[in-house]
């Protein structure tokens, strides 16, 4: 820490530093300007040099990266849930339904199976999920859940889009976020016809919802048994 | 009037031209019926001097460029719905009146979210265009008959999702206005996708997502639309290795370019 904060020179010093005409005012604002560009280089290196996740977590990593494997674990989780639910279908679905989700299920384990080959060496791994919350044999408790997974998705790759850096991968992203908002339509209407931009996810001005990660990813706790740390994915 | 001359025109601004028509012929025959207002306009320079107003380099720096040009998209949607909700062309009495309204509501306020952020970064939105949604008369049914409005419908809103994933890049170097335009841009999808079902509850053959680059049966007038939205491969990952090839190409929806939009709304201004 001694190096944070510059050493004020005795009266009288010609230090290079501090030329003879500075003026006070100019001397305090060096002061404050090299105070906030020590803080930030502080800050700097702790993100340089990994927040420690906490022991048996899953580490979603630094820069682009980390966003993708931010992406990764939520079509995961999302492929994870349509499987189940193309594998064992709720009491009462139409045929049209199963289509419906069986398509969304490929579309999800697309994305899951694309990321995953994309990160190479750099993806997490596969995560173990958490359904006990979901009555698979319910339609309501299937689409409920499904509805909730579709917004978080959107939302998530609403407010992501902005941490990425890389105009490919942010085009990969609007790529794929194109698709949850047309699922996440879809079954909005399965649950009630003309809900599927409802005022609970379109502002009034027209504006989708956008989330933080660490909003997305506390909601999606309870369906993930596996513990994702997130303290190295860029906040700005 | 030579139309052949006009013909050659408007190609140079958009060389998909004929890929909207059956045919050559069938393209003569379209463009001898507009005559009268070709000749009258010069529309294809009038549109070209329009959109690079909208999204060129002249109007100042390219986030401006990228607002203006999404601005006239949004007011030929917010029209298009306006004009087709007070028409009387939706049933009356069905959810589809609701469902168009809420649509007509979104389009509008994203017509006012980006005049007031144009203005607030000190730019001049773009002027509102006129529009024929007719399309000079190849759609001369829009405001009577519901599955012609819901069939351009569609496509305005399968359109718009890939116009903004086209421009997104350029926006990321400020943030706010990427944010938001990722904002507008899964609303459109979240239109889309009930338009579809919308069309499907009245017999066409269709997903809430987009299936190679099939138009839901319009056909080859809205052909450039979904031309693009084939691809099954993403950077360099091969996704038939893990789905269907329908399944491939539905689970990423493709950007557009300035150009190939310009050339999908062009017959829709006059």
């Amino acid at each position: 820490m001694e190096n944070l904060h510059p050493v004020l020179p005795p009266e009288g010093n010609n230090d290079r530093l501090l030329p003879d005409k500075l003026g006070r005012r100019k001397f305090l604002a060096y002061v404050g300007l090299a105070a906030s560009a020590a803080t930030l280089a502080a800050c700097k290196k702790d993100k340089d040099e990994n927040n420690m996740p906490p022991a048996g977590s899953i580490d979603l990593g630094t820069g682009d990266v980390g966003i993708l494997n931010y992406a990764f674990a939520l079509e995961q989780l999302e492929a994870a849930f349509y499987t189940q639910v193309v594998a064992s279908p709720y009491s009462g679905i139409t045929a049209g339904e199963l289509a419906l989700l069986t398509d969304i299920r490929d579309h999800e384990v697309a994305h899951r199976e694309f990321f995953k080959a994309a990160l190479g060496a750099k993806a997490i791994v596969s995560l173990e999920v958490n359904f006990s919350t979901v009555n698979f044999g319910s339609r309501d408790s299937v689409l409920g859940t499904a509805k909730a997974f579709e917004d978080l998705g959107v939302s998530a790759y609403n407010g992501a889009g902005q941490l990425i850096t890389d105009p490919a991968y942010l085009l990969l992203a609007g790529k794929i976020v194109s698709v949850e908002a047309r699922h996440a339509a879809l079954i909005r209407d399965l649950i009630s016809n003309g809900s599927f931009a409802d005022s609970t996810v379109v502002n009034a001005s027209g504006l989708d919802l956008a989330s933080k990660p660490a909003e997305v990813l506390m909601a999606a706790k309870p369906f993930l048994k596996s513990v994702l740390y997130a303290g190295n994915l860029p906040t700005v | 009037m030579n139309i052949q001359n006009i013909i050659s025109e408007i190609e140079r601004f958009d060389p998909e031209v004929y890929d909207r028509f059956d045919s050559r012929r069938a393209a003569m025959r379209q463009f001898t019926r507009w005559g009268g207002r070709l000749a009258l306009a010069a529309v294809p320079f009038a549109l070209g001097s329009m959109f690079n107003k909208a999204y060129g380099q002249s109007s100042g720096s390219g986030i401006t460029a990228v607002l203006n040009y999404a601005l006239t998209l949004e007011y030929l949607e917010a029209e298009f719905y306006t004009k087709g909700a007070a028409s009387g062309v939706v049933p009356a009495g069905t959810p589809a009146v609701g469902a168009i309204n809420t649509i007509r509501d979104h389009e509008n306020a994203h017509v006012v979210f980006l005049k007031n952020t144009l203005t607030a970064m000190g730019a001049t939105p773009v002027s509102k265009p006129v529009f024929d949604f007719t399309a000079g008369g190849a759609f001369a049914n829009i405001f009577t008959n519901y599955d012609t409005f819901l069939a351009v419908a569609q496509t305005f809103e399968d359109t718009g999702v890939r116009a903004y994933k086209g421009r997104a890049a350029e926006l990321i170097s400020n943030n706010a206005v990427l944010t938001a335009a990722l904002q507008i841009h899964s609303v459109e999808a979240r239109h889309a996708s009930h338009i579809r079902q919308m069309r499907k509850a009245r017999g066409a053959n269709l997903k809430p997502w987009i299936t190679g680059k099939d138009t839901g049966g319009i056909g080859a007038a809205v052909q450039a639309s979904y031309n693009g939205e084939e691809l099954t491969d993403q950077a360099g990952v091969d996704i038939t290795k893990f789905v269907s090839a329908n399944a491939a190409s539905e689970s990423f929806d493709e950007p557009l370019t300035a150009a190939q939009v310009l050339a999908i709304v062009k017959p829709f201004i006059v």
